[in-house]
C-alpha cells in the first residue's frame, strides 16, 4: 500500500513537469504570433523601443491603411488567388485519377508507374535543367510556369492511393463492374463522392503549398505585375524595399512619408505579415482535423 | 470480379486461357485506368525525367544556341573546377553542418513533444496546445524570414530588447556569421516541431492499452511506462524518418537560407544549393552549376542507400 502511495506522488510530479513543459512550448509558439498582432496595431515608437511587448499600446491602424493603399499588395493578392485556384485544380486533376488507378490491384503496370514516380522522390535533374526545360517550353513569365512544373507531388499521390485502398470497400467496385459500370463512371459517380475527406485533405495541402510558394515565381517570373503575394512580401519584408524606394506601384507622396518615418515601415511589415497570413490562419482551426488526417493516412504505409 | 468476367467470356468463347492472355484481357478491360494515370505519367516524364536528360550539360559546355544535345562535350572539367575551387570545402562544410545541427535539434524535439502531449488528459488545454503548436507549419517561408528579420533587428527587434533587458549585450544575429546556423535551426524548430508530433501521436494512439494496464499493476510509474512502452513504440517511425532525413543531408531547406542570406553572413550561410542558384540562374553558368547540382543529388542518393542498408542490417524497419 505504502509503495502505491509513493508511486502516485512520483506520478504527480511527473505530470506537473509535463504540464509545465507543454505550457512552455505553447507560450514559445504563441508569443511571437500575439506580439505580431499587437505590434501591427500599436504605436511604432513604442514597438521599436520595446515598451510594447505583449498587448497593443497606442493603438493605430496606420499600418493596415498603408498596406491597403499599396497597389502591388493588391495585385499580388489577386495573382496569388488566381495561381492558388488554378494550381490546386490542376493538382487535383493530376493526383486523384492517378492515385485511384494505382490503388487498383488489377491495374496492369501499377508497379511500373509507381516505381517510375517514386524514383523522382530521391533523384532529380536539379535546378538548372528544370529551368532550361521551362524556358524551352516557353512558359517563362506566364502563370503556367507556376502551375505546371509543380502539378503533382509523389507524396500526395501515395497518400491518396492509401486512402482509396483502405477506405473504399472492394465489394463496391466489384459490384459496380459486374453491373457493367465503366471505370470512368465508377470513378466519377461512386469513388469520388465517397472520397470527400481525401479530396478536402489534398485540396488543403496543395492549396496551402500554392499560397505560400515563392521560389518558382522568383525564378520564372520577370514581370512585377504577375508577382504573387509572397514575392511582393519578399520585397517588403526581406529586401526592405518599401521604406527605401517606396516599393513598386506606390505613389510618391506615400513613399516620401514612409521615408520620413522608418518606424512606419516597421509597422507596415507587421501589418503585411498579418494580412498575408490571415486567410490561412483563419481557416486553419476549422480544417485542422483534415490536415491531421492527411498526415495520418500518409503515415499508415509509406 | 475480373476473374469472374473472364470465366464468363471464357465459357462462351473457348480460347486458350494462357497467363499472357489473361494479362492482356485485364489491360483491355481497364483501359480507362491508363487514361487516369496519363496526366501524372506525362507530368513526371516531362518535368522530372526531362530535367534528368538535361543533366548531360554538366559534362558539356552549354551554349544556348546549340541546345542541350548540340553543345560540345568537356568531360568532367566542371567537376574538377568545382572540387579545386577555394569555396568547395566551405560550401560542403556549411551544408553538412547546418543539416546535422538541424537533425540534432530538430529530430528529437517533436518526439519529446509528442510523448508529452500523449501524457496530457484530453481537454481544452491539450486541444489548444496542439492547435497552437501546429499552426506555424502554415506560415510561408517568406513570412517566416520576415519575422526573423524583424524580431532580431539590432535596433528595434523584440529579441534584442529582451536580451538587453536581461542585462547582456545582444549580438547582431542577422549579420554575425557565428549566429546564422543557430538562427536557422531554431526558427525551423519553432515552425515545425508541433506539426512533426502528428506522425508520432498517430503511432502512440496504436499502443495496446493492455500493456499500460499490466505495467500499472506491476507498479510501473508514469515515467517508466513512457520509457519502456511509449518510446519503443515510436522506434519504427523514428527509423523511417531518420533515413529520409539522412537522404536529404545535402538538401537543406534552401528557400529559407536564400532569404536570410546577406553579404555579411555569407561565410557561414552559403550552402551548395544557394550556390547552385546563384551561379546557375543569376550568373548564368548553366553547365557549371548543373555539375554542382548533380554532385549534390548523387551524394544524397548514395547516403540514402547506405543508411538504408545499415538500418536493414540492424533491424527490419528500413525503407525498402
Amino acid at each position: 500500500m505504502t509503495s502505491a502511495v509513493k508511486e502516485t506522488g512520483r506520478d504527480k510530479l511527473f505530470l506537473i513537469c509535463n504540464y509545465i513543459y507543454v505550457f512552455l512550448a505553447f507560450i514559445i509558439v504563441a508569443y511571437p504570433v500575439i506580439y505580431m498582432i499587437s505590434a501591427s496595431i500599436s504605436d511604432p515608437k513604442l514597438v521599436g523601443s520595446g515598451e510594447m511587448w505583449l498587448w497593443p499600446k497606442g493603438i493605430t491602424f496606420e499600418g493596415y491603411q498603408r498596406v491597403f493603399q499599396n497597389a502591388s499588395i493588391w495585385t499580388g493578392y489577386g495573382n496569388t488567388i488566381l495561381y492558388t485556384v488554378v494550381g490546386t485544380a490542376v493538382n487535383l486533376f493530376v493526383t486523384l485519377p492517378a492515385a485511384y488507378a494505382l490503388s487498383r490491384k488489377d491495374f496492369v503496370g501499377r508497379n511500373f508507374f509507381m516505381g517510375m514516380f517514386m524514383v523522382t522522390m530521391f533523384f532529380g535533374g536539379g535546378l538548372v535543367p528544370s529551368y532550361l526545360l521551362v524556358k524551352e517550353l516557353g512558359m517563362i513569365d506566364s502563370m503556367w510556369a507556376i502551375v505546371i512544373p509543380s502539378a503533382a507531388s509523389i507524396w500526395n499521390i501515395i497518400v491518396s492511393r492509401t486512402f482509396f485502398q483502405s477506405s473504399i470497400p472492394k465489394e463496391l467496385q466489384e459490384a459496380a463492374q459486374i453491373d457493367g459500370c465503366t471505370n470512368m463512371r465508377l470513378f466519377i459517380k461512386i469513388i469520388l463522392p465517397l472520397s470527400m475527406p481525401i479530396i478536402a485533405v489534398m485540396a488543403l495541402f496543395y492549396g496551402v503549398g500554392n499560397w505560400n510558394s515563392y521560389f518558382s515565381a522568383l525564378i520564372y517570373l520577370n514581370d512585377a505585375a504577375k508577382y504573387p503575394l509572397q514575392l511582393v512580401l519578399r520585397q517588403i519584408l526581406v529586401l526592405q524595399e518599401m521604406s527605401a524606394q517606396g516599393g513598386a506601384g506606390m505613389d510618391a507622396s506615400t513613399a516620401s512619408a514612409l521615408n520620413n518615418k522608418a518606424e512606419i515601415a516597421a509597422l507596415v511589415k507587421y501589418a503585411v505579415i498579418i494580412v498575408a497570413t490571415a486567410p490561412i490562419i483563419a481557416i486553419y482551426p476549422f480544417l485542422q482535423r483534415y490536415f491531421v488526417q492527411g498526415v495520418m493516412i500518409g503515415s499508415v504505409k509509406g | 470480379m475480373q476473374e469472374a468476367k473472364g470465366i464468363v467470356t471464357g465459357s462462351l468463347l473457348p480460347e486458350p486461357d494462357t497467363a499472357k492472355n489473361r494479362v492482356w484481357k485485364r489491360v483491355v478491360q481497364n483501359w480507362e485506368l491508363y487514361l487516369f494515370i496519363a496526366p501524372a505519367f506525362f507530368y513526371f516524364l516531362i518535368f522530372s525525367y526531362g530535367p534528368m536528360y538535361g543533366i548531360q550539360i554538366a559534362f558539356k559546355n552549354f551554349i544556348p544556341t546549340k541546345g542541350i544535345f548540340g553543345s560540345p562535350w568537356v568531360g568532367v572539367d566542371h567537376f574538377v573546377r568545382f572540387f579545386n575551387s577555394y569555396y568547395f570545402w566551405d560550401l560542403l562544410w556549411n551544408t553538412l553542418s547546418i543539416s546535422l545541427y538541424e537533425l540534432a535539434i530538430g529530430f528529437p524535439i517533436p518526439i519529446i513533444l509528442a510523448l508529452a502531449f500523449n501524457e496530457l488528459k484530453g481537454g481544452l488545454f491539450k486541444r489548444m496546445a496542439q492547435t497552437v503548436t501546429y499552426a506555424p507549419h502554415f506560415i510561408s517561408v517568406v513570412v517566416m524570414a520576415g519575422m526573423i528579420i524583424t524580431f532580431l533587428s539590432p535596433s528595434t527587434g523584440i529579441v534584442t530588447h529582451f536580451i538587453e533587458w536581461l542585462g547582456f549585450d545582444s549580438p547582431d544575429f542577422l549579420t554575425d556569421p557565428q549566429w546564422f546556423k543557430t538562427m536557422y535551426v531554431f526558427s525551423g524548430v519553432w515552425q515545425s516541431a508541433g506539426w512533426g508530433t502528428i506522425i508520432y501521436l498517430a503511432a502512440l494512439s496504436g499502443v495496446d492499452p493492455g500493456l499500460h494496464e499490466a505495467a500499472i499493476i506491476d507498479g510501473a510509474s508514469r515515467f517508466q511506462r513512457v520509457r519502456h512502452i511509449n518510446i519503443p513504440t515510436l522506434i519504427p517511425t523514428m527509423t523511417i524518418l531518420l533515413i529520409l532525413n539522412m537522404g536529404s543531408l545535402l538538401g537543406v531547406g534552401f528557400e529559407k537560407i536564400l532569404l536570410l542570406q546577406n553579404s555579411l553572413n555569407m561565410e557561414s550561410s552559403d550552402v551548395i544549393s544557394t550556390f547552385v542558384y546563384r551561379s546557375g540562374l543569376v550568373d548564368a553558368q548553366y553547365s557549371f552549376s548543373t555539375a554542382i547540382g548533380l554532385f549534390n543529388s548523387v551524394i544524397n542518393a548514395i547516403v540514402l542507400v547506405v543508411v538504408n542498408q545499415i538500418v536493414r542490417r540492424t533491424n527490419e524497419n528500413s525503407l525498402w
